[in-house]
């Protein structure tokens, strides 16, 4: 042991882009042999400062910036914006909005999960799991354009209700992909959870005690997943969750025990996939009828939104965990202030316990493990030949144009 | 963690009790949402920073709280950061969120660290350090966060006055039109002179 002190650690760089990483962070490990012995993080990397456009924005133009702040989560920050204004300008939701933005919530979570569940393989080499959960994915995304129109960037939530109904002709679509799911679910479930080589790859890998998830403010199913009984739809119901009585999926009740590492993190993802099926359907089934937006014409409801003043909170439960937003609102056109609180932006911090003392060879699924979202971006940091740039919104712009000329010959 | 939990109007006055005239204005707000309009509870109390340590201490005395996010806005004469907890998670419907709202002069933008507390609170408050120019005393990492290497000093974004983001830095992608020195469009080939749209996917 004392030899191995008197060597210096070796500093790894890892980032600000890397092929195993996926997401644009800059990583500074210091490794003995394989051994991670400490890790820093830079984010940032893609910081687009979306929160000062939106102090020049109105409420209803913000609404669709929100749906840009991620490409998996299309609803949970349109939603958690509308709710932080609907808070402070004292707009109530009609009962039908608060259950179509449920279910597309709902289908949102299904679709990023599994996602996650191709990530994940795809990091531990199981590129045939890969194909399998992004093949059956497209389900939900098939579903999701049916209702909203959009694969991504739904365009669905307003402040104060949705802007399309659920028609009747859509429920059997919506119930055929229910049932497909929860058919497969167990096959996915026996995939990923009784396979020697995922099991040997993820048990006791990146482990976060239950201490260290509460004390780092970590969310969502990277927190469920170390034991911590957490969820907002249970705790702090919002929206249709109210009637529905959700409860915390934790790896315990599934398997008696709480490891808090990678293969119980899979655990309370895929779990959670059912849960969001059966959610759906009872939403389905309760539907109130009725309108699904307080205010159908938008310049009466900015006029609303103007006269507003004061603070407010909107709190969701996304797919990574505990999203919010937080308006201030002064009586002017644009938001005095507003804070985009993503789930990711909880979970970094447990990254460091995580990582420490792990293999070098496990780093990836340990950063894929808490599946951090880090927006996309206004510029980008090159490092090339030793040399650092940074490519502006217009340059990239001018990249992207050159690039389609060259695809058209 | 006890099996009951307090209602937002209990857990204010077990605030009272250890805080005292420390809370300068206190309101409670409740929205109901869905069929069965179950309500939730955001409590929000306005303290000086000199309260705001034993303001989270007498959180943790009915759970660790959990720390959502530190919001900040530029008010004009100080600024205002809000720390939002929330506690009573675990319990179904029993969550209740906090919010200490704490004003800082312009003359004095200081505030003390809460991470000794709660130790995830640094990376918000490494934020707020950065982007609305506030000192975070006693804050174990002081380095910025999102904010690239070459950004100026002295300069913070979400700030309204001289320090905020200065008009010539802002460069907006509409004015810019079609860039110039791209390739020429390759001849013959525009929108409508191709037969095979279907090959180009059209759209």
């Amino acid at each position: 042991m004392k030899e191995e002190t008197k060597k210096a650690p070796y500093r790894v760089p890892i980032g600000p882009n890397h092929p195993a990483l996926k997401e644009p962070v800059m990583f500074t490990f210091e490794v003995e042999g394989e051994v991670v012995r400490d890790v820093d993080f830079a984010p940032g990397q893609t910081h687009r400062g979306i929160e000062w456009m939106g102090m020049r924005r109105n409420p209803v133009q913000i609404v669709h910036l929100t749906d840009r702040i991620c490409g998996i989560c299309g609803v949970v920050h349109s939603l958690s914006f509308s709710m932080a204004v609907e808070d402070v300008a004292g707009i109530e939701v009609p009962e039908r909005a608060d259950y179509i933005r449920t279910i597309v919530h709902e289908l949102e979570r299904i679709q990023s999960h599994l996602l996650w569940a191709g990530v994940a393989a795809h990091e531990l080499g199981f590129d045939s799991l890969l194909h399998l959960t992004w093949r059956v994915r497209e389900d939900a995304m098939d579903v999701i354009e049916n209702l909203t129109g959009n694969r991504v960037n739904y365009g669905i939530v307003q402040v104060g209700g949705v802007r399309r109904d659920i028609l009747p002709e859509q429920h059997p679509v919506i119930e055929r992909c229910l049932d497909r799911y929860e058919s497969l679910l167990g096959t996915l479930l026996s995939f990923f959870l009784d396979d020697a080589t995922i099991r040997a790859r993820c048990r006791d890998v990146g482990v976060l005690s239950r201490e260290n998830a509460i004390g780092l403010c970590t969310v969502g199913p990277t927190a469920r997943a170390s034991g911590v009984n957490v969820d907002l739809r249970q705790d702090y119901p919002y929206a249709a969750y109210g009637d529905l009585d959700v409860r915390a999926v934790l790896p315990g009740q599934y398997l008696g025990k709480t490891h808090g590492d990678v293969y119980d993190r899979i655990v309370v993802r895929l779990l959670e996939i059912g849960q969001s099926c059966q959610i759906i359907r009872q939403c389905l089934s309760e539907m109130p009828a009725g309108p699904v937006t307080a205010e159908e014409k938008l310049p009466k409801l900015l006029a609303t939104c103007k006269k507003a003043v004061g603070e407010g909170i909107g709190r969701v439960e996304a797919p990574r965990g505990e999203c919010l937003h937080y308006v201030r609102m002064e009586g002017k056109d644009s938001p005095a202030a507003w804070k985009v609180k993503a789930s990711s932006y909880s979970n970094l911090m447990s990254w460091i316990p995580m990582l420490r003392g792990a293999q070098v060879a496990d780093i990836p699924i340990i950063v894929a493990s808490i599946d951090p979202c880090l927006s996309c971006t206004d510029r980008v940091a090159i490092v090339r030949d030793g040399r650092r740039e940074i490519l502006t919104k217009d340059d990239l712009h001018r990249l992207s144009v050159e690039k389609t000329r060259r695809l058209q010959g | 963690m006890s099996e009951r939990t307090l209602a937002p109007e209990e857990l204010v006055e077990h605030l009272r009790s250890r805080l005292g005239a420390a809370i300068r204005s206190v309101s409670i707000r409740r929205r109901v949402q869905g069929k069965k309009k179950v309500p939730h509870a955001t409590i929000w109390i306005d303290i000086g920073r000199e309260s705001l340590k034993p303001a989270v201490e007498a959180l943790r005395e009915i759970q660790f709280p959990h720390l959502s996010v530190i919001a900040g806005a530029d008010t004009g004469d100080a600024v205002r950061l809000c720390y939002i907890f929330s506690v009573q998670y675990g319990h179904p419907k029993g969550e209740c969120m906090v919010t200490f709202a704490v004003d800082l002069p312009k003359t004095d933008l200081t505030v003390p660290t809460i991470s000794d507390l709660v130790p995830g609170a640094v990376f918000s408050e490494r934020e707020k350090q950065e982007f609305l120019g506030v000192r975070v005393v006693g804050i174990p990492d002081g380095r910025r966060l999102f904010l690239p290497e070459d950004f100026p000093e002295g300069i913070y974004p979400w700030r309204k006055d001289e320090t905020g983001v200065p008009a010539g830095m802002v460069r907006e992608l509409w004015r810019l039109r079609r860039p110039e020195g791209r390739p020429a469009p390759p001849a013959g080939r525009g929108p409508g002179e191709n037969g095979d749209s279907r090959a180009e996917g059209s759209g």
